[in-house]
């Protein structure tokens, strides 16, 4: 990466500048460099060139003009980056902070507003996640927390030209809408993935006020039964919109208004609809807008003459820009080759809301030779995943979801062959998030034998503790190849019967890896030890139903603050181990959630996080600071 | 569904089996080979688990939880326990098998008598999310009963005979029904009155339906009387 290069460079050539004794011996944390140095509110001097610079050497400089540092680093959008650049002096601290623009917090809590405010002068788009990600699986109560009202009031203080707010797990209120719809007047970007906390009213605010917006992006969606009536509440002169996706919202909209919208947005790029519109109605929007290049549609359940047939086949067919796809809910096999036209563009198809069996999925990713990313129901079985080896060779992500997670109807789904099909095809397949009920270790050493770039390896086998179905062998042996052979691997999901022995492995190749997740798993505390004490880059930690206790727990010490959170759920965790690793690191939060039926002394679901804004004001009652 | 018997013979040099004892839900950890440690993990699983639910949990789950105690089949094997959060999959992806039913049923060659669809929203009490369906799909009160059912599917409690509308023919049984606490299909006609379905002729039905809600039979035992009404008048 060239950002990546620029700062090392730098970090080089000013090893001997006199302000080096403040970059820290410490593994660099991103709070740490907030609380060591001061921050500055007047804006650095710009020195004058030093005589060395204009001699032509190229040796020890005690100053750089601070005005070229600015140029460079506006170049530097990463955060890691930035965050590596501050460290380097206080003078190139100062001039990072004026200079950074994006700003992304992945634990809200980690931080407060007011230290950021202080911190950053400038900034026009932020990133922000809240509740730990099993809150996604109703592991926690509905009132646990991560409101953005308070960093909104921060923003609006601070920041009012602020044009960009994505926001992941959070909660966000009708009012919080309708205070950052009226506070921001030149308002670009909203994003909201996996939120809760909203309704109407808050969207009608942002149609109402955003005079500007570009991005309405509501992803994941928590809360039921949001009205349509927002859609309604754009300006008839309001023309700017990009990016629509309201497909999670369940409600209808009025189409008429929507066909006006769409219409009378010309750079109307990502377009994702619910369920409300019909394939009627998508046809004449993608008559008004062949020029996107994203769409989800509408429900694909409808009786078309076949007259409607055609005209949507080809307005499909004129939509030449078209890369991704989505929705296709109730969809039947009679109105997929509709879709036929646009297939040979799509990199990514998203076929998760619809049950497809074999023959219909085979028959569809024949058009697809393009695809790099894929998601699919388990409906597709191994024949259908043979479908995808065979005519998907650009094939860098699949997901394959369940179709009946808890196994009522006992179908099939996919199992090890399948996966094994899809790696000799898709060589170049680096993520995988697969959902099975039967897997072997053999197969898994075969997969990432193929296909040894895997980044993100999520294997879910979905019945707790289940061996290696040919040999009853655990699938230790499985995770082992992964994580020895996979030497890029960031991401890990672990699942059936797992001994200590994978997490010795884990701890010994997977050095690359930055979030784990484990479930039902392990043997003893020593598994969760070899994981802490063997990988470095080690950010996240979610753990359920392990027994791993306190010993684990405190093994850990050290290692917390280097990271962003520990999440562990019905573990052998106690109050007492809870507590002292509370007393020990004061620099971390310890967050204990009760199930009001257990036993005082256990601790059931336990939160830990690193913070340099203290424990946390507005925990509901059932969370326990400690 | 297989039992899955334990009979690895500890290959790895980790296995000090005294340290698992006491587990929740690790059925990793048996010490006895040849056990059906997969149930039994579930069990103790499930016992401390679903008893633990806070009242704001998904209700979807709350339903689970009474469909693992209220299966006694002794033919099929035990109803898999249902474990909080287990699999990890959001819930928004939990009722794909319902809805794919419903597009096979349709394929099936149910034709429709050509004009626009009737899409109207189902909403049941209890469930995070509402359903739509088009009720040009059906062609009679039974196929609508079967739809909904397999849609709903994950949040009552067994019994799919629970909206049988045609019983409402018969008095006695329908008090019965409203006093039990099956689900009972209700919907809101064109002028807005709150109707129990199964009174008019489809025809008429799919003609006035605007929403349809499926609430307990307590709860709509205050529109009885209408249909008790109508039931007299036709008899």
């Amino acid at each position: 990466m060239l950002a990546s290069g620029l700062s090392e460079l730098f970090l080089w050539l000013f090893s001997s500048s006199k302000d080096y004794n403040l970059l820290s011996t410490r593994v660099p944390i991103q709070g740490a460099h907030l609380m060591r140095m001061d921050p500055n509110p007047k804006k650095p001097n710009i020195s004058t060139p030093d005589s060395a610079i204009s001699n032509g050497s190229t040796h020890t400089y005690s100053s750089f003009p601070d005005e070229v540092l600015e140029k460079v680093l506006s170049l530097i959008d990463s955060h890691k980056d930035r965050n590596s650049v501050s460290l380097v002096c206080k003078n190139w601290y100062n001039v990072e902070r004026w200079t950074r623009t994006n700003l992304f917090i992945g634990n809200c809590y980690s931080v407060s507003p007011e230290i950021v405010a202080k911190r950053f002068p400038r900034i026009k788009s932020v990133r922000l996640k809240g509740k730990p990600r099993f809150s996604d699986f109703n592991m926690l109560p509905r009132d646990w927390g991560a409101d953005v009202n308070p960093w909104l009031v921060m923003f609006a203080k601070v920041y009012p030209f602020l044009e960009e707010l994505r926001l992941k797990r959070m909660t966000v209120s009708d009012d919080s809408l309708e205070f950052l719809a009226k506070s921001f007047l030149g308002f670009k970007a909203l994003s909201l993935s996996s939120c809760d906390g909203f309704n109407d009213d808050g969207l009608n605010a942002i149609a109402t006020h955003c005079m500007n917006l570009t991005e309405l992006n509501i992803q994941d969606n928590v809360t039921e039964d949001i009205g349509g009536g927002w859609l309604s509440c754009f300006p008839d002169n309001f023309v700017s919109l990009e990016i629509l996706n309201f497909a999670s919202l369940n409600s209808d909209v009025s189409f008429d208004t929507l066909e006006r919208l769409v219409s009378r947005c010309k750079s109307l790029r990502v377009l994702k609809v619910n369920e409300s519109v019909s394939l009627e109605q998508l046809q004449r929007l993608l008559t008004l807008a062949p020029q996107l290049m994203e769409l989800g549609t509408g429900s694909f359940m409808q009786e078309l003459t076949p007259r409607q047939c055609e005209d949507l086949e080809i307005s499909f067919r004129n939509c030449k820009d078209l890369h991704a796809l989505s929705g296709l809910w109730e969809v039947t096999s009679p109105y997929l080759p509709a879709l036929y036209g646009a297939c040979a563009g799509l990199t990514f198809l998203n076929l998760s809301d619809a049950a497809l069996q074999s023959v219909e999925v085979s028959k569809l990713l024949a058009h697809c030779p393009n695809l790099r990313r894929l998601w699919v129901v388990d409906t597709v079985e191994d024949k259908g995943l043979e479908a995808v080896g065979s005519s998907c060779p650009l094939l860098e992500e699949l997901r394959v979801f369940p179709a009946d997670p808890y196994d009522r109807h006992h179908r099939h789904g996919v199992t090890d062959s399948g996966f094994l099909a899809v790696s000799r095809g898709c060589r170049k397949l680096h993520y995988v998030l697969y959902f099975c009920r039967r897997m072997t270790n053999a197969a898994v050493v075969t997969v990432v034998q193929n296909c040894p770039d895997f980044t993100h390896f999520r294997l879910c086998i979905m019945n707790p503790g289940q061996p290696d179905y040919l040999t009853n062998d655990p699938m230790d042996e499985a995770f082992a190849a992964v994580a020895k052979t996979c030497t890029k691997l960031r991401r890990l999901s672990v699942s059936g019967l797992l001994t200590d022995l994978t997490f010795e492995y884990i701890g010994k190749y997977a050095k690359n890896l930055e979030t784990l997740s484990v479930a039902f798993a392990g043997s003893s505390d020593w598994g969760m030890q070899c994981v802490l004490e063997g990988c470095p880059k080690l950010r996240k930690l979610e753990i359920r139903d392990c027994p791993f206790g306190n010993a684990a727990l405190l093994s850990g010490l050290e290692k917390y603050e280097r990271m962003r959170s520990l999440w562990m759920s019905a573990c052998n965790l106690t109050m007492k181990g809870c507590m002292l690793l509370a007393r020990k690191m004061p620099r971390l939060n310890v967050e204990v959630i009760k199930d009001e039926e257990s036993d005082d002394s256990q601790a059931d679901k336990v939160y830990v996080y690193r913070s340099i804004a203290g424990p946390r004001q507005d925990a509901p009652p059932l969370v326990l600071t400690l | 569904m297989v039992d899955i018997m334990l009979c690895y013979e500890g290959k790895s040099k980790i296995m000090d089996f005294k340290e698992t004892e006491l587990r929740l839900g690790l059925p990793g950890g048996e010490e006895k080979s040849g056990v059906n440690y997969g149930k039994r993990g579930y069990g103790e699983t499930v016992d401390l688990k679903l008893n633990l639910l806070s009242e704001e949990s998904d209700l979807s789950l709350g339903k689970e939880k009474n469909l693992l105690s209220r299966s006694n089949d002794p033919v099929k094997p035990p109803a898999k326990a249902q474990v909080v959060g287990w699999p990890p999959v959001r819930s928004f992806r939990k009722n794909i098998m319902a809805v794919q039913k419903n597009s096979e049923d349709t394929e099936k060659g149910t034709t429709v008598a050509g004009g626009a669809a009737v899409f109207v929203k189902v909403s049941m009490d209890g469930a995070p999310y509402l359903r739509k369906v088009d009720l040009k799909m059906y062609k009679a009160y039974q196929e609508l009963s079967e739809a909904l059912c397999k849609m709903f599917s994950s949040f009552t409690i067994g019994k799919c005979d629970c909206l049988g509308m045609t019983d409402f023919m018969n008095e006695s049984k329908l008090m019965d029904l409203l006093n039990g606490s099956d689900y009972v299909p209700t919907y809101e006609d064109k002028d807005g009155d709150w109707m129990l379905v199964g009174d008019v002729p489809w025809e008429m039905f799919v003609g006035s339906c605007k929403r349809v809600r499926i609430m307990k039979g307590t709860e709509a035992i205050g529109l009885a009387p209408r249909a008790v009404e109508k039931c007299k008048n036709r008899n």
